[in-house]
Formats: C-alpha cells, sequence, structure tokens
C-alpha cells in the first residue's frame, strides 16, 4: 500500500488522519460501484414505508359474516340488514342449515356466525324477550371477542331505536377524547415501528457484509498490514454506511409526512439526532455479526433470520409488551427498536422534548458502546 | 439419474461443511418457535388508568372501584389535576385519563346527568378505541347500578329485550399461543426454505464456481434439481421440529391430519423454492440477494395475515395479500390445526399455491437460461 513508507515510525496523528479518509472513501466506492445494491438499499425504505403505512391497521373492519335463521321475519331481515350496512361486517352467508356454516367456518368463509332463534319478531313483540347467539371463529381470540363486541353493540342500538328509549333518570354521560390520534390512525403506531426495523436491519445487514466481505475475498490480509488502528479501521468501516442511513432517514420522514400525513409535533434536530444514535448502534451491531462470523451467508443469515422475527415481535409496536410473561419483558429490553419505537413516538407524534427521551438514548448508547467493544475485541484478536 | 445423485451429495457436503450454517438452519428456528409465541399477545388488556377525581364522594370511590375491579383496567394511581395525569400518559404510565368532575354525586341526583371525561392515548388507535370503549361500557354499568338503586326500575321491563348470548368457537380458552404458533412456524420454514437456495446459488455465482459447473456435462435441470432437493428435504426437517416443538412445549396437537399438513408444506415449499431459485437469477452478489429476501420478508410478514387481519386493509393491499403466498399456508395451518379442516376444504389453497409453484419455477428456469 502507498501509505508503507510511514510503517517503522509510529503514525502521526496528521498521517492517521489521512489514511483515515483514505479508508473511508475506499469503501464508498464499493458501495458505488454496486448500483444495484445501492439502488435496493435506498428504494427498498420507500417502498415498506409506503406499503405498510398504508396497509397496516389493526382495526378489524369488513369481516366476513353469517347468518343462520330457519324462519326469516321482519326483525331478523332489519337486523341483518344492520349489520350488513356496518363497515365492521360484511355479509357472506345466509343459511338455515347449521351443517353447512360450520363448514363456512372450517372453510375460514366467516368468522362470526349470528344465529336467530326461530320465531324471532313473534317473541320479540309478544314475549319480549328474543333469542340470539353469536358464535364467534376464535382461532383468533382478539378478532373473536372484537367482533361479537361490534355485533353486540349494533343489535342493542337496534333494540333502542326500533323500541323506544325512555329517557332514564341519573344519566351519566361519557365524553370520549382521543389524544394525539383523534382519527385513530393505524400508521401513527406502525411507521413508527416500521421505521426502526427497517433502519435496524438495513444497517446491520449493510455493516455485517462489509468486514465478512473483506475476509472471504482475503482483501482482510492486505487491510491488516495498513498501520491503521483497530478502532479507526472499523470506525472508516461504518462512516458511510452512516451517511446512506441517514438518507434513508430523510426520505422515510419525508414521506410519512407528505403521503401519510403524519405529524412531526416535537423537534426535527432531536429527531435526527436520535436517528443518528440508533443507526450507531445498527451499525454497531452489524460490526459485531461480521466480526464474529467468518462467511458473509453467516454473517446474513444472522442479520436477517436473527434479527427480523425478534425485532418485529419484541419491539413492542405490535404485540404491547405489558400483555407478555415477565420473562419475555426482560428480554425485550435487548432489543433495540424498542427504544427507538419510544422514542419516535414520544418526538414524532406525542410532540414530547428530550426529557421524556433521554432514559432510553442513554440505553441506545450504551448498547453502542458494548457492540463497538465487543467488535474491537475481537478485530485485535484476528490480528495477532 | 446417477449424476443427479453426485450432485445432491456435493450439495448436502457443501451446506453442512459450514457448522455456522446448521445451526442457523435448525437451532435458530427451534429457538424462536420456544420463545416468541409467549410474546405474541395483542389482546387488548392491562390497560392502565389514572383517575382524576374532583368530587372524592361515595359515588366517585364506588365508580373507580368498579373500573379496577374489571379484568381489563389497571390503576396507576390518582392525580390531582388533569395536567398531572396527561404526564403519566406521556411517560407511558397510563392509557387511560378518567376525570370525574366536582360534583359528580351531587349533579347525578339532582340534574339527573353528569358528565365523565374520558382522554384515551390513542398513539396506538386500536388499544386507545377498544380500551375507551370498554371503560365507557363499564361507566354504563355503573350507571345502570346506581339507576336500579334510585328509581326502582322494574326488573322486567316491557320494553323488548334481545337476549344476545355466544360462545367462541375452535379455540374456546382464547389461546393465543395455539393461534400465533402455527403462523410463527410458517414464517421461519419460509425463511429456511427460499432464502438459503437463492444465497447458495448466489454464492457459485459469485466466487465463479458456477462457470465450472457449466461447462461440465451437468444439464441445466440437474442442476437446478440439485440445489432445490437439498432445501426441500430441509424444509421438511425444519417442519418436523417445528411440530413437535408445537406439541412438546404448547401442547398443541392438530385437530385435522399430519399428512394434509405436510402434503401441503411440500407443495409450499416447491413454490418458495422457486421464489428462491428466481431471485438467484437476478441478484448478482449474496448481499443484493439478501437485501431482496429482506424486503420479501417483511412484505410476506406483515402482509401475510400473521397478526394484522387481511380484511381490513384497503382494496389494493389485499390483492397484494392475495399475492402472497405465506397468507395460505398460515390459514391451512390453522384451519388443520385447530379446526381439524380437510382437504376438500384447503383445495383452493392447494389450487392457488400448485399454481404459484409452477409459476415461480417455470419463470425461474427461462430465466436461468438466459442469465447464465
Amino acid at each position: 500500500m502507498r501509505c508503507s513508507a510511514s510503517w517503522p515510525e509510529a503514525p502521526s496523528e496528521v498521517n492517521n488522519m489521512k489514511q483515515f479518509r483514505t479508508f473511508v472513501y475506499k469503501e464508498f466506492l464499493h458501495i458505488i460501484r454496486d448500483p444495484k445494491s445501492l439502488l435496493i438499499i435506498m428504494a427498498l425504505p420507500i417502498v415498506q414505508i409506503i406499503i405498510f403505512g398504508f396497509a397496516l391497521t389493526n382495526e378489524i373492519k369488513n369481516a366476513d359474516i353469517g347468518i343462520l335463521v330457519t324462519e326469516p321475519d321482519e326483525a331478523t331481515r332489519q337486523l341483518t340488514e344492520r349489520l350488513d350496512a356496518s363497515r365492521y361486517f360484511n355479509l357472506a352467508l345466509v343459511t338455515d342449515d347449521m351443517a353447512e356454516a360450520e363448514q363456512a367456518f372450517r372453510r375460514d368463509k366467516i368468522k362470526l356466525l349470528v344465529v336467530f332463534e326461530p320465531d324471532f319478531a313473534h317473541k320479540l313483540e309478544h314475549e319480549h324477550v328474543a333469542g340470539l347467539q353469536l358464535l364467534a371463529d376464535a382461532t383468533d381470540p382478539n378478532t373473536a371477542t372484537t367482533l361479537r363486541n361490534y355485533a353486540g353493540a349494533i343489535i342493542q342500538d337496534y333494540q333502542q331505536e326500533v323500541w323506544g328509549e325512555q329517557v332514564l333518570p341519573n344519566r351519566m354521560e361519557v365524553e370520549t377524547h382521543m389524544l394525539y390520534n383523534p382519527q385513530l390512525i393505524g400508521a401513527y403506531n406502525f411507521v413508527p415501528g416500521v421505521m426502526g426495523m427497517i433502519m435496524l436491519l438495513i444497517s446491520a445487514m449493510m455493516t455485517s457484509i462489509a468486514i465478512v466481505r473483506e475476509k472471504e475475498l482475503n482483501t482482510m490480509e492486505v487491510i491488516l498490514a495498513s498501520p491503521l488502528k483497530p478502532f479507526l479501521l472499523i470506525t472508516s468501516k461504518a462512516v458511510p454506511y452512516v451517511v446512506l442511513s441517514l438518507v434513508n432517514v430523510s426520505t422515510i420522514l419525508l414521506i410519512s409526512t407528505t403521503l401519510l400525513d403524519l405529524p412531526i409535533r416535537g423537534s426535527l434536530l432531536l429527531i435526527y439526532a436520535e436517528s443518528f444514535l440508533f443507526i450507531s448502534t445498527a451499525i454497531s451491531l452489524g460490526l459485531m455479526i461480521s466480526n464474529i462470523t467468518d462467511k458473509q451467508q453467516t454473517a446474513l443469515f444472522i442479520s436477517l433470520m436473527g434479527l427480523l422475527l425478534p425485532t418485529l415481535i419484541l419491539s413492542g409496536f405490535m404485540f404491547p409488551i405489558e400483555n407478555m410473561p415477565k420473562p419475555m419483558q426482560v428480554l425485550s429490553n435487548i432489543v433495540p427498536t424498542k427504544w427507538f419505537f419510544i422514542i419516535i413516538k414520544n418526538l414524532m407524534i406525542k410532540g414530547l422534548g428530550w426529557e421524556s427521551v433521554w432514559k432510553q438514548s442513554l440505553i441506545l448508547l450504551g448498547m453502542t458502546f458494548f457492540f463497538l467493544a465487543v467488535s474491537v475485541r475481537t478485530f485485535k484478536r484476528r490480528l495477532a | 439419474m446417477r449424476k443427479l445423485i453426485f450432485l445432491l451429495i456435493k450439495e448436502f457436503q457443501q451446506i453442512f461443511r459450514n457448522p455456522a450454517i446448521i445451526r442457523i438452519i435448525f437451532v435458530m428456528p427451534a429457538v424462536q418457535l420456544l420463545v416468541l409465541p409467549l410474546a405474541a399477545d395483542y389482546e387488548v388488556k392491562n390497560v392502565y388508568v389514572t383517575v382524576v377525581d374532583h368530587d372524592h364522594s361515595d359515588y366517585s370511590r364506588q365508580l373507580i372501584e368498579h373500573i379496577r375491579s374489571s379484568n381489563y383496567f389497571l390503576l396507576t394511581g390518582y392525580a390531582d389535576s388533569y395536567q398531572a395525569a396527561l404526564k403519566d400518559v406521556e411517560d407511558d404510565r397510563s392509557d387511560i385519563i378518567l376525570e370525574i368532575p366536582d360534583g359528580f354525586e351531587r349533579d347525578l341526583v339532582r340534574d339527573d346527568e353528569v358528565t365523565l371525561n374520558l382522554s384515551a392515548n390513542a398513539v396506538n388507535g386500536a388499544k386507545g378505541g377498544i380500551g375507551a370503549a370498554y371503560a365507557a361500557s363499564l361507566i354504563r354499568q355503573f350507571n345502570n347500578e346506581i339507576r336500579m338503586d334510585w328509581a326502582q326500575l322494574p326488573r322486567y321491563s316491557p320494553i323488548a329485550m334481545i337476549e344476545v348470548t355466544g360462545s367462541n368457537w375452535f379455540n374456546p380458552d382464547m389461546d393465543y399461543a395455539l393461534f400465533m404458533v402455527p403462523g410463527i412456524l410458517v414464517i421461519l420454514l419460509t425463511m429456511v426454505g427460499s432464502f438459503l437456495t437463492s444465497i447458495n446459488i448466489v454464492y457459485e455465482k459469485e466466487t465463479g464456481t458456477i462457470e465450472q459447473i457449466n461447462v461440465s456435462p451437468i444439464r441445466k435441470y440437474q442442476f437446478i434439481l440439485g440445489k432445490l432437493i437439498p432445501f426441500w428435504l430441509i424444509g421438511f426437517v425444519v417442519l418436523t421440529i417445528g411440530l413437535a416443538i408445537a406439541r412438546l412445549a404448547y401442547g398443541i396437537i392438530p385437530e385435522g391430519s399430519f399428512g394434509l399438513i405436510y402434503l401441503f408444506a411440500a407443495v409450499y415449499l416447491l413454490a418458495f423454492l422457486g421464489i428462491g431459485l428466481l431471485l438467484s437469477t437476478y441478484a448478482e452478489t449474496q448481499q443484493q440477494a439478501m437485501f431482496i429476501a429482506f424486503f420479501l420478508m417483511m412484505v410476506f410478514i406483515l402482509m401475510g395475515g400473521l397478526y394484522t387481519s387481511i380484511d381490513s386493509m384497503p382494496e389494493w393491499a389485499q390483492v397484494i395479500a392475495r399475492l402472497n403466498p405465506v397468507s395460505y399456508f398460515i390459514e391451512v395451518m390453522r384451519m388443520v390445526v385447530m379446526k381439524g379442516s380437510t382437504i376438500a376444504d384447503t383445495g383452493r389453497h392447494f389450487a392457488i399455491i400448485g399454481g404459484m409453484a409452477v409459476f415461480f419455477n417455470v419463470w425461474a428456469i427461462v430465466n436461468y437460461r438466459k442469465r447464465i
């Protein structure tokens, strides 16, 4: 290498800086020389944020339902119409045969079955009590409960409207406010979560390959022969990916605010600073993975298979952390996206400031140092 | 035939030579299947409430007790003002603020009407919405109790009543593991099945060994079969491990037949191996293959109905979801495991996945010829 002139004496600070810049430049060249990868890295977050921002919702609507009625009459017809008209339900089956309804359940054609007792309208009018059963497909327990509640509310409304509501004494009215997200838009919750996932995985994957590739192609020997200190060497590998990831953050934020109408209520500067911190965590995680593996295949599989599902499930944006058993709650603490999700939610959606995120920031900082320390240590050992 | 057998031996040697890969193929899915379903519970419960009680009356205390004694709500504590309560919400210590106005009891009795304030943290819209609705219904219940005390409403009102009863089928205990384990197993199987193949082929491209195979008398179909069969078999091993874990750790025994699950998995793995093969014809480096794999996997998982219902998505997203092979296998797994669905019930799924398998493999083979 060109800098071999400075071999005998200890490298001076100036020389170090120059070498560092050369190494950073070299990494950039690596990235630019592979435009296909670059395109994928830049386009991927855009497409994902758009798809997931619009598509993901944990609201339940348009659920297919069936009606089982042996003697249709005015009341059952009206109720059926009402259920069908609601945005929660979609009438998929009307039958008088229980076997047919059971088959529809088994074939996943309906999620809820409303069973009217025979002589429904007559009983309602004359005996003042008529029976109705809601049978839910509880394969997904949450959907089952929610659908039964929705159907129950619609039936209640019908009863009150048609049969009149007396003005009752001692009324307690409830005024409900939805804080931060009055329209209950799913993207408010999913975008910060998906953002953390994309950034963590892309940064970690990009970086994890960086060092392993050199090992696999045997160019590592050349680099090891250079006088640059391990710490600077590793940092020079990371710098280009930090820049790329910051560009990604900007596109994600741009799309979230323009296309998905997400607010940025807190300080944009702080959001960038926190993103920078989180990217550093992700990249040092990638560096650590690349330092402890020998093959690109292994590195990629660890960063994809090892990170994808655990970050998705344990970061708290899909499954509330307070619902998890205690050991899992503890385990979720080691997932960096959990902390970033809280930070972005607080800054972007709730509009809070530094005082609400400093604890999470410290944790991410600690993780970064831990990953870096492991990277540098394993790197040194290989030098010997 | 003999050539194919030699190729298979070579492939297996290549795969098993790297102990890290073995661990990733067999141990990582097993560990994830053991641990992750425990965390996957998105039922709305454990909703934390901060109460701002301006009234400090008998009724307000009864109301708070009524809410607290329900299964859904946990009391974070009391606050003196709305502002103080909001701090709890900001710090994520509380999900809902219940504000009881001054003179609550007096107005309820004297003016027959009083207004309570509920403020829910709606960053997670579903949790906020459902939590607030539960709270409101509990207040309504309490209201009825009070009314009974005061007005001596006749128990059997002349108003017609629709008596609603109900039950939960297929999962009466509302067990989340029963719902999540089959789904997570499918995801893990998919990752192993498809991306190992594509990475494996791209690796040969990147290191140039594919050239050597190309100049050998091995035919293309033999090469492709040599790549697909090992991962197809590995897929079955992973599936078996997964089903064993489901049984031993979660006590999940399919209502339907194991044969049906394996039969569907056979077709499904074929489709995914095709996708992996296709990917490898487009990607030049392992890095590229992995990024595309990551992208597809995110879409497949998040839009596969694993936990966000497909029916609730906008139309265009439902189209994507219907093109997503993962969603079909998850559905079939749940149908067979929980509902005991038969092959006749899953005919549609078989047809679609079979079609996909043919489509992707043909595309991949055509493309493969052109490129390499």
